[in-house]
């Protein structure tokens, strides 16, 4: 298998971008605005996501030529790990990652031409609508199907864990059809389609349930043309890549949580980490946040192979949704009762932690597609 | 610059291979050749066996050897005394025990051990406890030394002793080079649990060591020994392996052969491949970062996870082998180790000492809490106290 020769230094470039996301975020974004925003109806304020999209974020995959920064996983990591840290809502991940992607992977010259600008500049947020069942992850067995209907399409069915449906315009929404499974745009507001927002364990992170009654689209709604089939994967294994990277930020906040506590918190009249029990614990923090590290760089460097991809995605899918979860659960631990208040910022972590270990495939799920990919 | 020591090194290379054809050159003639052109250890100084030059060129001459039919085979065979004796000597030693000791230590024709762990010092390795008393311009020693790697075939031992039992423990120890060849020196095969004995016991009575032996000064053994230790971690750190090589290799090759496809066994070896490959991955990341100057945290957990992950994965292959794994092919012999037939069996059992040798998990833990982490130190009773008066047992 083919491994291409990477590199984990961050060049100038890449620590300016660090550095500006994590200047924004720290103003625009801090915990207290986080805890406004995840109790708010919305859990997003469209103004704060133009002020997102002006920054060059909401297109920053988007290639130039329709008005995206033209960056790669590289750069998008390392905005995704600074939201991880900061348990960052809204729907950069639907809309600028997991839409982008498959819109970008699929979609035909005119179609990309006719959805990204806008998505781009902030004036359109989509998402993908992609699951039904709880654990269908692997897309078999769609009971969502589009039938033809004239020049177009009508669809029909009930798409669960739409991330941010009801701040999308449009949906991509995954429907069974002649041939295998074809990706469809459609309006949020088009007649017929309905969108309830769930709730949820993350409320830093919105769901929506999206029901499709006899949704009329015409025949361009179709990325691509026709059935996406085995290579919706790929998207999936890119989502995987990227929130990986947010789970880092994640987990690396959650290690500095844990260590500063430990240096500043005394009983029995020394600081709490100069016990072993608790300094092995961070040092075991320590030594898997930097194996989650390793995955995610090693997988966002490698996005462009599709069959190192297909070894790296779940690698870092597994280890890093392990690792972040297992240090969120840490730190409650290691703050012992303060740990477990609302007014501590570490359940906003373990709730973020656990719920990305899901969304696109738990850790058992992303390993049963790394041995696939091994010929395990 | 470094194309003009690149250039010396190819040049010094061609004549080496010249002048001693290796097909037509015994290995220790050739070996006393490549010191002699400083291509034994090139970033230690000219007239040592080196060129004062960049580490990194080593590795250059060393696969340029390789590939000309020459062996290396001497950095294995002597592993000690190159690894880490070396430095010490460049380091620490007089001219003259430069001059005698290096180069017949490159060429194996005398091999070194390390005489540094005890019974009652392993961790608290600067407690230990094997005297050497002063008689004229000899040094007397007496005690016991264990886990010592090729003891049974060595000509010198790297020996700290407690030559001053009143100081502060790090302060009251002499850092000397042992004849491991004379009275008062007895070499035991140590057993482990695989029946076999990779290390010895040494024990001392009454040995004797000329003064011109020791290294530095009287009483500055520990810095000494941290040096030993400062280049046995680059000995063995700092290897880039190739993907589902070592221990997960053995599990592989387990699950391959029992034709199972049980879904619980696959997701278990799928696990640790993950943990084993995420473990290589931060070894690289740890070379590259290293190599630019900015070494981070990723470079700190290497042995720690290596010794957890060879432990699991090894105890899984038996898992994977089911009653087979009760077996032991072989039988336990009770002799020197057979590097040639490592059954996953013998495996598992010489996986045991990854997380006490070189270190204990627990202490490489709490080096990471300290230096990496800044969390503060456990209480020590052991401080400005004479070693004397610290509790043992």
């Amino acid at each position: 298998m083919a491994e291409t020769p990477v590199t984990y230094a961050e060049s100038d470039e890449l620590e300016l971008i660090r550095s500006t996301a994590r200047q924004f975020l720290t103003d625009r974004l801090s915990l207290e605005v986080v805890r406004e925003l995840m109790m708010s109806e919305d859990g997003f304020e469209r103004g704060l996501w133009k002020e997102i999209a002006n920054l060059g974020w909401a297109g920053l995959i988007i290639s130039e030529e329709h008005g995206g920064a033209g960056y790669g996983f590289t750069e998008l990591s390392v905005v995704l790990e600074e939201m991880g840290r900061l348990v960052t809502p809204g729907p950069f991940f639907a809309s600028s990652v997991l839409a982008t992607t498959a819109i970008q992977e699929f979609a035909t010259e005119e179609e990309k031409a006719d959805l990204l600008p806008g998505m781009a500049s902030g004036e359109t947020i989509a998402t993908l609508a992609l699951f039904e069942t709880p654990r269908g992850w692997d897309l078999a067995d769609l009971d969502c199907v589009a039938t033809r209907d004239g020049a177009g399409w009508s669809i029909d069915g009930m798409k669960r864990h739409v991330l941010d449906g009801h701040l999308a315009d449009k949906i991509v929404v995954a429907a069974a059809m002649d041939g295998g499974v074809g990706l469809f745009v459609v309006d949020s507001d088009a007649t017929g389609v309905t969108v309830d927002q769930s709730e949820v364990l993350d409320p830093t992170r919105r769901q929506a349930e999206v029901g499709l009654d006899s949704v009329r689209v015409e025949d361009a709604a179709l990325l691509g043309g026709g059935a996406v089939d085995g290579r919706l994967a790929t998207v999936l294994a890119l989502g995987t890549v990227a929130l990986a990277a947010e789970q880092v930020g994640g987990a690396q906040r959650c290690l500095e949580m844990s260590v500063e506590h430990a240096r500043t918190r005394y009983q029995f009249g020394r600081a709490i980490g100069s016990y072993q029990a608790i300094k092995h614990r961070c040092a075991e923090m320590l030594l898997k946040v930097e194996h989650a590290k390793s995955a995610a760089y090693h997988a966002a460097r490698t996005t462009g192979d599709d069959d190192e991809l297909a070894v790296a995605a779940p690698l870092a899918g597994s280890m890093c949704s392990e690792a972040y979860l297992w240090a969120a659960g840490e730190t409650i631990q290691i703050h012992g009762g303060i740990g477990f208040t609302w007014e501590h910022d570490a359940h906003l972590y373990l709730k973020r932690a656990k719920s990305s270990a899901l969304l696109l495939g738990d850790p058992r799920y992303q390993r049963s597609l790394l041995g696939d990919a091994l010929g395990l | 610059m470094a194309d003009a020591d690149s250039e010396r090194v190819d040049s010094l290379v061609d004549e080496l291979l010249e002048t001693h054809p290796p097909a037509d050159t015994g290995n220790e003639k050739f070996w006393g050749a490549q010191y002699d052109l400083g291509l034994a250890w090139v970033w230690h100084p000219e007239g040592y066996g080196g060129l004062d030059l960049a580490r990194k060129h080593q590795s250059t001459i060393n696969r340029r050897l390789q590939e000309a039919g020459a062996s290396t085979e001497n950095r294995l065979d002597n592993i000690i005394g190159i690894g880490m004796g070396a430095g010490v000597l460049v380091t620490h030693g007089t001219e003259s025990q430069k001059q005698r000791w290096l180069r017949p230590m490159f060429t194996t024709e005398e091999i070194w051990c390390q005489l540094f762990s005890e019974p009652g010092a392993g961790s608290d390795l600067a407690g230990l406890a094997t005297r050497a008393v002063q008689d004229g311009d000899e040094w007397v020693v007496n005690g016991q030394k264990v886990w010592t790697t090729l003891a049974q075939v060595a000509k010198w031992g790297m020996l700290v002793a407690r030559t001053d039992p009143t100081a502060v423990k790090h302060q009251g120890l002499t850092y000397f080079i042992i004849d491991m060849e004379g009275p008062g020196v007895e070499v035991r095969p140590l057993y482990q649990i695989t029946g076999e004995a990779e290390f010895n016991e040494v024990f001392f009575e009454d040995a004797r060591v000329p003064d011109s032996n020791r290294i530095d000064e009287v009483g500055a053994g520990w810095r000494v020994s941290l040096t030993t230790l400062m280049n046995e971690r680059v000995a063995i750190g700092g290897t880039a392996t190739p993907r589902g090589s070592g221990a997960i290799a053995g599990a592989v090759q387990a699950w391959e052969k029992s034709g199972l496809d049980d879904p619980v066994l696959r997701d278990e070896l799928l696990r640790l491949w993950a943990e084993a490959e995420a473990s290589r991955l931060t070894n690289l990341r740890a070379i590259e970062m290293a190599s630019l100057g900015t070494p981070g945290p990723e470079g700190s957990t290497g042995k720690l996870d290596w010794a957890n992950l060879n432990k699991e994965i090894t105890s899984f292959t038996l898992d994977l082998l089911g009653l087979e794994g009760t077996l032991y092919p072989g039988g336990y012999q009770l002799k020197p180790p057979d590097y040639e037939s490592l059954t996953p069996q013998r495996a598992f059992l010489r996986s045991r000492a990854n997380s006490i040798e070189g270190g204990t998990s627990e202490i490489m833990m709490n080096i990471i809490g300290e230096r990496v982490l800044g969390l503060p130190g456990e209480p020590r009773v052991d401080k400005d106290v004479p070693w004397t008066e610290v509790p043992r047992g």
